[in-house]
């Protein structure tokens, strides 16, 4: 069915504003609802929607996808609510800006809460994908209180087709370590939009991790409510033979003296294997004072592997600290592997080389030592599988 | 007491009118002990040498032999030929980011050594090895020759040559766009390997002034791909004199 504008509601007014027919002129000019429908059917054309293959998305954009399974999401070290659609806290992180999100957002039952107070030890959230064949939709809120100083996982595994809303908000002066794994089975596809809102003087320290899956898209928009705001995201990828891994970031500075640093970090090995990194910075009018950068590195291990990369600063005032961007694809070469076997180094021990010096730098920030094993193991693994 | 044997090598590289060959049968033997120097004119082919022997993928042997100790050198892969003794010093080393020295540093000695090197005698063994050579110790945490200078690069080769200990290395123009004072650093760096033990010394270049710092036994001029004169130190000599100008014509085809 094609949404009809006019026939919507006051809010979804000019709903088709910016879903293609003209290139946005800013990044904040972005449509956002959470009605799937004021969302046209993206044909793969447009600007958010260029870089994936739609066939892979087995229906989660256009309307198609039963959502027939469901993913159980357990937390394990504090209490988790499950709250109804109506629950008044829902949606406080975000709106969906694309038609999966808005999709996931119509689509699901009960979202799960969790209420991070004081400073508990790390908790663990795992999220269940719904099964080979099956298709689900979740909603999971990560929330602080005041001055709370936690640290989460959040690892999505297991087999199917996954449309989610994450919404992280962080209470004033609270400061939140968030670690993202996507360690999914190899048929899985997941499109996950984040939306996290940085309260006054709060800090987030995120970790975004994509190894596994078919296709895995995530989407993370970073809004701050008051001066003082700091958001730190990293990520690692490693994409394999014919793997589609796409991390899309928009942090909206629209207050003054907030900090943001993004630095994505992707390998590809195989035929086929696909990173994408676009990275959006928004410096609004009255963000004085904000201090941003922006970093992709993207490491091709083999031929016939891509990797695109945009990053994209806009600045709407003169009166920052500071703002950059920077964004390099390298390949690991012959001549490397040359001279790394001219001194007696093995090849896959060259690779992994290659490979975990490269890592190294983000890794080395995830402070939970059996979790950062686990991680460089399974990055080490993926070099196994797919090494030639 | 090891010996590096080369027969009648014959050696191509890939361009884009096909095969080209640059090696026509060289015939060369280095034993340890020995340091021989391979002197020659631009483009005469001494790279292309030391290359077909590290085993680069881009020089394709069509004849002749390598062996070392009588072993099949060309049978093994590119890392093998380093764990068998063999070491190339590249005119061109190159850099590999993400990579820090230390790291690259102690997996190369772990491969070499059958096992990896003690960590309180490595890293001593590093500090002592880097402070040989005037490297200043922040070198360590780098990236593998990411950013430094030709000079600073030709530093850490001979460092590689020193903590490596191979049975023949081969040195390719180690000494190209060295400064004076880097120079004598590098090459007393040779000698303390060539003294060190039983050590063969390949040394490649185009100029004699580091023959003032590295005493060749063996003196052999390059020239059209292959050994047209061999002799002791006075060939370089005459080298220094006179130029190439006879061997060139000599090697010239007819």
């Amino acid at each position: 069915m094609t949404a009809d504008v006019a026939g919507l509601a006051p809010e979804l007014a000019g709903a088709k504003k910016g879903q293609g027919d003209r290139p946005l002129a800013s990044a904040g000019e972005r449509f956002t609802s959470y009605d799937v429908e004021a969302f046209e059917v993206p044909g793969g054309r447009e600007e958010i929607w260029r870089f994936t293959p739609m066939r892979r998305l087995r229906g989660l954009h256009d309307g198609t996808a039963a959502f027939d399974g469901t993913a159980v999401v357990a937390v394990e070290g504090a209490a988790a609510e499950t709250v109804g659609r109506d629950d008044p806290r829902i949606g406080e992180g975000g709106v969906p800006a694309d038609r999966v999100a808005a999709a996931a957002w119509s689509a699901f039952d009960t979202a799960t809460v969790l209420t991070l107070d004081g400073t508990p030890e790390p908790v663990t959230v795992t999220v269940q994908g719904p099964g080979e064949g099956r298709c689900a939709a979740a909603h999971l809120q990560v929330r602080t209180t005041p001055h709370t100083q936690a640290t989460v996982v959040v690892t999505y595994s297991g087999s199917g087709t996954l449309a989610d809303n994450l919404e992280i908000v962080l209470a004033d002066a609270s400061q939140l370590t968030l670690i993202v794994t996507d360690e999914w089975a190899d048929d899985a596809v997941h499109v996950g939009a984040q939306h996290i809102s940085v309260g006054r003087d709060a800090a987030l320290r995120g970790v975004a991790v994509a190894l596994g899956g078919d296709l895995v898209r995530n989407s993370s928009t970073v809004q701050y409510r008051g001066p003082g705001g700091d958001a730190e995201l990293l990520g690692l990828g490693f994409a394999d033979a014919g793997q589609h891994l796409e991390q899309r970031l928009l942090v909206d500075h629209a207050v003054p003296h907030c900090r943001s640093n993004v630095h994505y970090k992707n390998a590809l090995q195989g035929d086929g294997a696909h990173t994408v990194w676009i990275g959006d910075v928004l410096i609004r009018a009255a963000a004085e004072g904000t201090d941003t950068f922006e970093l992709n590195r993207n490491l091709v291990l083999t031929p016939k592997a891509r990797a695109d990369s945009v990053p994209n600063l806009e600045i709407e005032t003169g009166e920052i600290a500071g703002a950059g961007h920077a964004s390099a694809t390298g390949r690991f070469d012959d001549e490397q592997l040359f001279y790394l076997q001219s001194r007696g180094i093995p090849e896959d021990v060259a690779r992994r080389l290659v490979v975990r010096g490269f890592f190294g730098e983000i890794l080395s920030k995830i402070t939970l030592p059996e979790l950062r094993e686990r991680l460089e193991q399974a990055v080490e693994a993926e070099l196994a599988v797919t090494g030639a | 007491m090891s010996t590096l044997e080369i027969k009648d090598l014959h050696v191509s590289v890939a361009t884009e009118d096909g095969p080209k060959e640059i090696l026509k049968g060289v015939d060369l033997t280095v034993a340890s002990g020995q340091t021989h120097a391979i002197m020659g004119p631009n483009g005469s082919g001494k790279s292309t040498l030391a290359y077909a022997i590290a085993g680069h993928p881009k020089y394709e042997v069509t004849s002749g032999s390598i062996t070392l100790d009588g072993e099949d050198v060309l049978a093994m892969s590119v890392d093998e030929r380093a764990r068998a003794g063999l070491f190339l010093a590249m005119q061109y080393p190159v850099e590999v980011p993400g990579v820090s020295m230390a790291n690259f540093l102690r997996s190369a000695a772990t491969a070499v050594r059958g096992e990896a090197p003690k960590l309180r005698t490595w890293v001593k063994e590093v500090k002592t090895a880097m402070a040989d050579l005037g490297i200043d110790p922040s070198f360590a945490d780098r990236s593998v020759n990411e950013g430094f200078s030709g000079g600073e690069k030709k530093r850490h080769e001979v460092l590689q040559l020193a903590l490596l200990k191979p049975k023949i290395a081969v040195l390719d123009e180690t000494d190209s766009g060295l400064d004076v004072d880097a120079l004598r650093v590098v090459s007393e760096g040779v000698n303390r390997y060539r003294e060190s033990g039983d050590a063969g010394v390949l040394l490649i270049t185009h100029y004699t002034r580091i023959l003032n710092h590295i005493r060749p036994d063996v003196v052999h001029v390059f020239a059209g791909g292959r050994v047209v004169e061999s002799g002791g130190p006075e060939l370089a000599e005459e080298l220094e004199k006179h130029g190439y100008v006879r061997f060139t014509q000599a090697g010239a085809p007819a």
